[in-house]
């Protein structure tokens, strides 16, 4: 009898479970709590653990359905995104697509040869999770043979800090490693490392996090400022028409129109809408949107939004007061924590007019909306108050010039001034 | 609907708001009644529709929109549940 066949019969094929994306620069987590166990049937969307990072706690969820045989990793250990944690029998085909992104798993979170020869890698995308990469590939030296893909930066820069590649999750085409990859991970703990404190002190760890990124922002890229005024009348008014008819807890918010507005300039202008290594910009595609959620407590987290172009207002209201309210509570899905080529933020709540952000490295831009206000406004020679936001962009000149940057800001006024809703 | 007292109106408020916002909990009992809560508490537009909601449910007395600009204190919110319900 043929090995292969032996095999079949003898153990089903069993498939095992990574652990995604935990958001920008989040690369490692401390599984704080099983949700499953052997023998549990999971299906496509099931949460399967809770794992801590410094910015919040996020229940992960699963993106194939099938029966638990094994945990792979004790709880209380500190694990690193890509790591196997689960171990499945798949049940049913090879997951579908999720038809909300454009995301495809990154190679590097799939490495090696599947156990089952029908199981095509192209055909396992997780929702979310799955780190999106842009869709060209302009990266020198294309993945090939059992190379795994990343760039020439990468590679010297791993070797240096002595981490192995495949322990990375790669953003860059095709899953391919890049040198922010590198920078952003840490050497693998040994696997009996406890991470002892992990948990004490969440303001803190944030605030650190927050201080990197930001210093690295402001050292690194060469930010330009551009602002415009939008009149919000008319799509206030459709707002409230809307509105009218919906129960309290289904009426949308200005913000999510502002969002909207947002995506569909970043595909009109995709320029802005990516991220910048190894000296050029990758574009993110499609219009997934990270957006800035300020936490009481202090701090600030970026869940993802995908394909926000393509939503209802009340979709999009419904996705975002979800997020909003979980990030506020602590807890995070791991579905949401993928990464985005551009963020939003919205500081008209706290009375702020005007943002003049700081980009979230490797992104090329920021995305900012101050407060909606009634400010004299000139119609046909008259002066007329009207409620005005200021949005503003802040964008990497190293990625693009002032005039992509307004072309960017024009088309986000003139889908504001005018929007379809819903 | 069931009539509301303003104690209970009162509770329903405080125990909404607390619910959305449970890190300020320990600061909405003792609030002036005719603060700004949005911006004495720093609750937001999202926290503002979960409060709006959170009270809905509990009460069944509907906030129209058109209104929100007003119920921004304990005492115009525990007003309007009353009123709506007297």
């Amino acid at each position: 009898m043929p090995e292969a066949a032996t095999a079949v019969t003898a153990e089903p094929a069993t498939w095992d479970f990574r652990l995604p994306s935990l958001g920008a620069d989040m690369d490692v987590g401390v599984l704080l709590e099983w949700s499953v166990e052997p023998g549990d049937t999971v299906e496509r969307g099931s949460i399967v653990a809770l794992v801590s990072t410094e910015k919040a706690d996020i229940d992960v969820e699963i993106w194939r359905e099938g029966e638990v045989v094994e945990l792979l990793v004790d709880l209380d250990t500190e694990i690193e995104v890509g790591t196997p944690i689960l171990r499945l029998v798949p049940s049913g085909d090879a997951p579908t697509p999720e038809p909300d992104t454009g995301s495809e798993p990154g190679q590097a979170t799939e490495p090696g040869p599947k156990p089952v020869p029908a199981e095509a890698p192209t055909t396992g995308p997780p929702p979310a999770p799955a780190v999106p990469r842009p869709t060209p590939t302009r990266l020198p030296g294309p993945p090939g043979g059992d190379r795994l893909p990343a760039s020439p930066l990468a590679r010297a820069r791993a070797a240096e800090r002595d981490i192995e590649l495949s322990s990375i999750v790669g953003t860059g085409p095709d899953g391919a490693v890049l040198l922010r990859d590198v920078e952003a991970a840490r050497p693998a703990p040994s696997p009996s490392r406890r991470a002892k404190g992990a948990r004490e002190r969440p303001e803190e760890a944030m605030r650190r996090a927050i201080a990197s990124r930001m210093a690295k922002a402001n050292a690194e890229i060469p930010h330009y400022f551009l602002d415009q005024d939008v009149d919000l009348g008319p799509a206030l008014d459709r707002l409230a028409a809307h509105n009218e008819n919906l129960s309290v807890s289904e009426r949308v918010l200005p913000a999510v129109l502002l969002l909207r507005a947002t995506a569909r300039a970043a595909v009109a202008v995709p320029d802005l809408n990516g991220y910048w290594d190894d000296d050029r910009f990758e574009p993110a595609g499609g219009s997934d949107l990270a957006v800035a959620v300020s936490l009481r407590r202090g701090g600030l987290v970026t869940p993802v939004i995908t394909g926000v172009a393509d939503r209802s207002i009340d979709d999009l209201m419904a996705v975002l007061r979800e997020m909003v309210t979980a990030a506020r509570s602590g807890t995070l899905r791991s579905s949401w924590m993928g990464q985005a080529g551009l963020t939003v933020t919205n500081l008209g709540d706290r009375g702020v007019d005007r943002v003049g952000g700081v980009i979230f490295p490797p992104q090329v831009a920021l995305v900012g909306f101050g407060r909606i206000r009634q400010r004299p406004w000139v119609i046909d020679d008259v002066v007329v108050p009207r409620p005005i936001v200021t949005a503003s962009l802040a964008a990497d000149h190293r990625a693009s010039d002032g005039a992509t940057g307004s072309r960017f800001l024009t088309a986000l006024a003139k889908d504001l001034e005018n929007p379809e809703l819903p | 609907m069931t009539t509301l007292t303003t104690d209970q109106a009162r509770t329903a408020v405080v125990e909404s708001i607390a619910r959305i916002a449970p890190d300020v909990a320990d600061e909405i009992e003792s609030l002036d009644p005719s603060v700004d809560l949005w911006e004495e508490l720093e609750l937001d537009s999202m926290d503002h529709v979960n409060v709006m909601t959170a009270l809905t449910e509990r009460t069944g007395v509907d906030i129209p929109e058109r209104r929100y600009a007003e119920l921004r204190s304990i005492g115009s919110l525990v007003d309007h549940l009353v009123g709506s319900t007297g």
